[in-house]
């Protein structure tokens, strides 16, 4: 069971909420997926706009899960603090994931801003899933900042590349083992979400992987089974890669016919 | 009294925050408020006296990743 500020997570599978088809195709996907954390965002409203609001909050409230918060879309600490104050007035959660963008193309984190808000945030009671990049001394700095969970890229938000390095997230998970490692972002396909869970990540957030595949419901269970793999198989300790050939059949008793 | 209200400038006779939301029709509980930066809960947004020039930012939930 994966622990979460102390709060136990049967699912593996973080799922988020935009980009689906329709609501509807939301609700399957999540559902499929088995999903008990969806993420969000706050948005300016329309004057006059509760109709609209009141659909997409009562379909989350609908799936009975535990909202994660965003603060997507900041590019400073006094933006993602004020967010995160915001998003925990509407959502009556501690819980923040906690995002300060520093580059327009990439979507690469500010560490050294996500790392001051984090403070900030962690002071102020919040519970703070900071997407991070996979920089060992960078997830020191959020951990002494009080972080309990820790949110690697493995590849640029929306990118559906994979794990582009994955010495750097190995690397990671032996530097910080009692962590939970969530990767956040640059997941494409199941695939790729088992690779990392059989490096010994904890769990995967998704979100266009999913909302952008030509069956979302579909993509939703076949991720939810491939993290499911993935984590299964890093406990069941993989075999390391070998330079040479072995052969599986015993060699004893072969039959000599020359 | 001139404010901003989510980027967009109104011209409102609206003394508190509560009263601006009633005039410009901002319903619903699940609304997040600031006023120039500073977060306002929904509690105290009929004690919240606005003044011209300030900036309303006022938030929804949103689908997000």
């Amino acid at each position: 069971m994966l622990e979460l500020y102390g709060r136990a997570i049967s699912s593996r599978l973080l799922l988020g909420t935009a980009n689906y088809p329709s609501p509807a195709v939301l609700q399957r996907a999540a559902r499929e997926a088995g999903a008990q954390i969806v993420t969000v965002s706050l948005r300016r409203e329309i004057a006059g706009g509760s109709g609209r609001v009141g659909g997409f909050w009562s379909l989350i409230c609908d799936l009975d899960v535990q909202v994660l918060p965003n603060t997507a879309g900041c590019h400073s600490v006094k933006e993602a603090v004020l967010t995160a104050q915001m998003a925990r007035e509407v959502f009556g959660t501690n819980w923040i994931k906690l995002e300060v963008i520093g580059h327009h193309d990439t979507l690469q984190p500010d560490v050294f801003a996500l790392v001051e808000a984090a403070r900030i945030l962690v002071d102020d009671g919040f519970e703070v899933f900071p997407y991070t990049t996979d920089d060992l001394v960078v997830a020191d700095r959020l951990l002494d900042a009080g972080c309990r969970v820790l949110m690697p890229w493995c590849a640029p938000i929306g990118s559906a590349r994979g794990p582009v390095d994955k010495d750097a997230l190995r690397s990671l998970r032996a530097h910080v083992p009692d962590i939970p490692l969530i990767v956040d972002a640059g997941i494409g396909r199941p695939s790729h979400a088992a690779a990392v869970m059989e490096l010994g990540y904890d769990a995967v957030l998704l979100n266009t992987a999913v909302a952008a595949a030509g069956d979302p419901v579909a993509m939703a269970k076949a991720f939810a089974l491939a993290i499911e793999a993935g984590h299964l198989a890093a406990g069941a300790q993989p075999l390391e890669p070998r330079d040479v050939a072995v052969p599986s059949t015993p060699v004893i008793g072969k039959a000599v016919f020359s | 009294m001139e404010l901003t209200v989510n980027g967009e400038r109104h011209d409102v006779a609206a003394s508190t925050l509560a009263d601006l939301m009633d005039a410009l029709d901002y319903r619903g509980e699940w609304l997040a408020t600031a006023v120039n930066g500073e977060l306002v809960k929904a509690s105290r947004r009929s004690e919240r006296f606005l003044q011209d020039g300030d900036r309303i930012e006022i938030l929804s939930p949103m689908k997000g990743g």
